[in-house]
């Protein structure tokens, strides 16, 4: 029993070593790149931590986590399935701006005006999604083919539906068009998390906590999620364990769209209120470097987030001090290598280890049963 | 048996004393081989004997944990396959390594081009010069400019040998070159091999077909479990004896003991059509397996085999026919629900059909189970109820495995097998598939599955058993069809019919009993 607590604890030791290295290796880059720039990169980095300490960057830090978060899950659920959604951006623009319209144009009581609007955007997502799903099993079209080419014809589509005969109205006093405003009874209040900041944090925060606690409930505890993991990882031997790949793949997809339709609305529920020209975009990309920085796991994605959300927003204060913000990029670039390059080897480490152990452990048993006669017991 | 002062000179290639441990399992263990120059030494052993293992330390691919490689008197060391062809081995795999969309010039030239302008140029005339003087000189005269996607399997096969040569081999290692050949090509294969042989390459050929070894090879090295255990002259050593060596006298017969047939019909299949681009895969296949019965199914492989089974278990929909579990028309059903049905399958690839390599076993335990006690309650998986089932089957089917938190991948190939097996008789099946149970497994696991599959027919279990083993089919089963090109087109007794009769009719050669 001793030996095998010394085993979980190298385990354990193992899985928090992979990041751990990576965020090393990719400071120390930065840190090269900083100083080959004529910059001191501690001063640097002091500068940005201490700048995410003000109340109002912690603030604004935590609300784009909550938006990543969302587009990482999505990415992250097709991730588990093998399945390549880089089609979020597309989903979850589209989504936001029909939710936004079907928000603007009805009149409900609070629950119901707010669930109406998320539910119009998971389904829009989820729908938008199952196209490239669709392709995939009926026409065996690659879903990174199909998911790239939609996020091009979503940018088409929204310019063609948010004309002012069409879904959009003049945003007053500017030249900006864009959805009639949500009303008050659509929109989701900030909550005081952070003390002494003028900022609230978005209230989808709780929403997003849910659907990471769904996430990992779902592939890690439910039928549904093992089918899905197997045939992420043997698809041939998923098929022959019986699970419905084509279905797997349509529905897999269509959800991975659904959480997609989720990523735009801390946004408008929380602060645009509205789906006009200048909604974020390119949200969906961000995705896919924090699924593969949070190995796709609940609890990984989210510290994922919250660092990228760091690095986002404490950039700010760089250009400040003279420094290039752009050097953010650079780092998170160096993160979702590295991550991906010391996960793999740590992977492979683990695999030769615990192959040689088994093997010592048998051929040492082994050595005694050898002698007997051969009796195989049943 | 020949002895060893009859060859003179310096050896091509010597192995001496190889030893090559994996995890669980030892693939190679005191490997001995010498290999003349302008000989073909055949290497013959049964599947899973090691002789894939011994060609790949040859190539570099691996380093032996044991033993020496000398190559022309020489004492060497390979790193890699680079190595290996620097210093003249070249091999050619059973598989092509072929690019289809390059032409045969590219694909021969591919890592090792003729620079021109300055190393950015590939110099095709000069590439195109040495691939025609290497045909010349060897008798492979192939079209460079073709495109491979273009040839057939032989000239394929000899673009391999070109590529080889080309990179200046001197020793040619052939993995089951005749595997993926008719006859004919077969022939030709042989004719271009007695001239690479007349020009002083060694040429080791690795083969379990024993007539054509006696055929062509200069010396016969044979290999059983692991460890070279015979050399032979092939002019006078019978296939018998051949084949004796390679299966040693003290393995385990698989004799089933008196018969638990009874009358009640487990699978029906009647007029089982299935076709493809115009291709019978399977014509009116016709069988019945009762309960108790074991029904072998002899043939040469990819006659049909793979696809009657996954016809069965609804991997694939068949275009004709219908088929019956205990009564019930399962034609249409999914996979999912024929194995709830009380199908169990052990498939012919472990590791692509059988299992998630990269996953714990306790979780292998769940699949192909996933919707059934105790491994699921509901929609949800039951992480207690799975494990310990798990444990039970590795405590029942004396699975070696220090613990089931380990990755399948970390088991040796009988404890994988023996795994599936326990648990495919999980959740008491009616009717359990074995293709190829005992395929790479020791000699210890094979009888422990011989066994199982014993127990499971005394308990009325209909198993349609496929094998490429002969005396493992003949002595497991109760009756035994043979398949040939998608038909059943024998029926043989398997108290009366002799491995080569069978062998025979499973090429369609003559009739069997």
């Amino acid at each position: 029993m001793n030996k095998l607590n010394a085993d979980t604890a190298r385990r354990i030791g193992l899985s928090v070593a992979a990041p751990v290295l990576a965020v090393a290796l990719s400071v120390v880059i930065t840190s090269i790149v900083l100083a080959s720039a004529g910059n001191d990169p501690v001063e640097t980095f002091t500068q940005m931590i201490e700048y995410a300490q003000e109340p109002r960057t912690t603030t604004l830090i935590i609300n784009a986590a909550v938006t990543y978060y969302f587009a990482a899950l999505a990415v992250a659920f097709g991730f588990r399935m093998n399945l390549f959604n880089i089609g979020v951006d597309g989903q979850y623009r589209l989504a936001a701006l029909l939710a936004a319209a079907v928000g603007g144009a009805v009149e409900l009581p609070k629950v119901l005006h707010v669930g109406l609007i998320l539910l119009v955007a998971v389904i829009v997502g989820g729908l938008w999604a199952a196209v490239a799903g669709l392709l995939k099993v009926y026409r065996g079209i690659s879903e990174v083919i199909t998911t790239i080419m939609l996020n091009s014809i979503t940018t088409a589509l929204i310019a063609y539906l948010l004309t002012a005969d069409k879904l959009a109205v003049q945003v007053e006093g500017s030249n900006n068009i864009g959805t009639p405003e949500i009303p008050a009874s659509g929109r989701v209040g900030g909550i005081d998390l952070v003390p002494d900041s003028k900022l609230q944090v978005y209230g989808l925060i709780v929403l997003a906590a849910i659907v990471g606690f769904l996430y990992w409930f779902v592939i890690e505890r439910s039928r549904f999620g093992f089918d899905l993991r197997a045939t992420g990882r043997n698809e041939e031997a998923a098929v022959a364990s019986g699970v419905n790949v084509k279905r797997m793949v349509l529905i897999s997809m269509a959800i991975s769209g659904g959480i997609a339709g989720l990523v735009g609305m801390p946004q408008l529920l929380g602060a645009s209120y509205t789906y006009s020209l200048d909604f974020p975009a390119g949200i969906g990309f961000t995705g896919i470097a924090i699924a593969l920085l949070g190995r796709n796991t609940a609890i990984g994605v989210a510290i994922g987030a919250l660092l990228f959300g760091f690095l986002d927003t404490s950039s700010q204060i760089l250009d400040l001090e003279g420094v290039p913000k752009e050097i953010v990029l650079i780092t998170q670039g160096v993160i979702v290598l590295s991550v991906v390059i010391a996960y793999e080897l740590v992977r492979r480490y683990r695999i030769v280890a615990q192959q040689r152990e088994v093997g010592r452990q048998l051929s040492s048993a082994a050595g005694s049963e050898d002698s007997k006669p051969q009796g195989a017991q049943a | 048996m020949k002895p060893e002062s009859e060859s003179a000179g310096v050896p091509a290639v010597e192995l001496k004393g190889i030893t090559k441990r994996f995890p669980g399992v030892v693939a190679n263990r005191d490997v001995n081989l010498r290999v003349m120059p302008g000989t073909v030494h055949a290497v013959v052993g049964e599947n899973g004997a090691g002789k894939s293992t011994l060609m790949k330390t040859l190539y570099g691919m691996h380093k032996p944990d044991e033993g020496t490689i000398t190559l022309n008197g020489e004492q060497v060391v390979l790193h890699n396959p680079s190595d290996a062809i620097a210093r003249g081995v070249g091999m050619v795999h059973q598989h092509f390594m072929l690019a289809d969309n390059l032409t045969v010039l590219e694909n021969i030239v591919l890592g090792a081009e003729p620079k021109r302008w300055g190393g950015f140029g590939l110099n095709r005339a000069a590439a195109r010069t040495r691939i025609r003087e290497i045909g010349k000189q060897y008798g492979l005269e192939v079209d460079p400019d073709v495109l491979v996607e273009n040839l057939g399997v032989g000239d394929r096969q000899r673009v391999e040998i070109i590529k080889v040569l080309y990179r200046g081999a001197r020793v040619l290692v052939l993995d089951e070159p005749t595997a993926v050949l008719v006859p004919q090509e077969v022939d030709a294969l042989f004719e271009a091999l007695q001239v690479l042989k007349a020009q002083g390459l060694s040429i080791i050929f690795i083969s379990h077909k024993l007539d054509e070894v006696r055929s062509v090879a200069d010396d016969i090295t044979v290999i059983r479990r692991g460890t070279t255990v015979a050399t032979a002259d092939p002019k006078t050593v019978s296939s018998r004896q051949l084949a004796e060596l390679m299966v040693g006298s003290e393995l385990p017969s698989p004799q089933t003991s008196e018969s638990t047939v009874t009358d009640r019909p487990v699978l029906e299949m009647k007029h089982v059509e299935l076709v493809k681009d115009g291709r019978h895969l399977l014509r009116d296949v016709t069988l019945t397996i009762h309960a108790g019965e074991v029904l072998g199914l002899a043939g040469v492989e990819g006659n049909g085999q793979a696809e009657l089974v996954e016809s069965i278990m609804g991997m694939r929909t068949v275009d004709g026919g219908t088929i019956t579990l205990a009564a019930e028309n399962i034609t249409t059903w999914t996979t999912r629900r024929r194995r709830e049905a009380g199908i169990g399958y052990i498939p012919e690839d472990r590791h692509r059909h059988g299992l998630i390599l990269d996953a714990p076993l306790w979780e292998n335990r769940v699949l192909g189970h996933q919707t059934r006690h105790p491994n699921t309650s509901g929609p949800l998986v039951n992480r207690a109820g799975a494990r310990a089932d798990t444990e039970r089957i590795v405590g029942e089917y004396d699975v070696r495995t220090p613990s089931i938190d380990v990755l399948a991948s970390s088991l040796s190939g009988g404890n994988q097998q023996k795994l599936i097996v326990g648990r495919e008789m999980s959740g008491n099946p009616k009717l359990l598939i074995a293709a190829h149970p005992t395929r790479g497994v020791d000699v210890g696991a094979q009888a422990a599955i011989w066994d199982l599959l014993r127990n499971a027919r005394a308990e009325g279990l209909a198993v349609l058993l496929i094998s490429a083993d002969l005396d493992e089919l003949i002595g497991l089963s109760d009756s035994l069809t043979v398949i040939l090109r998608g038909e059943l087109v024998a029926q043989v007794d398997p108290s009366t019919v002799t491995p080569e009769q069978l062998g025979s009719a499973m090429t369609g050669a003559g009739e069997a009993a």
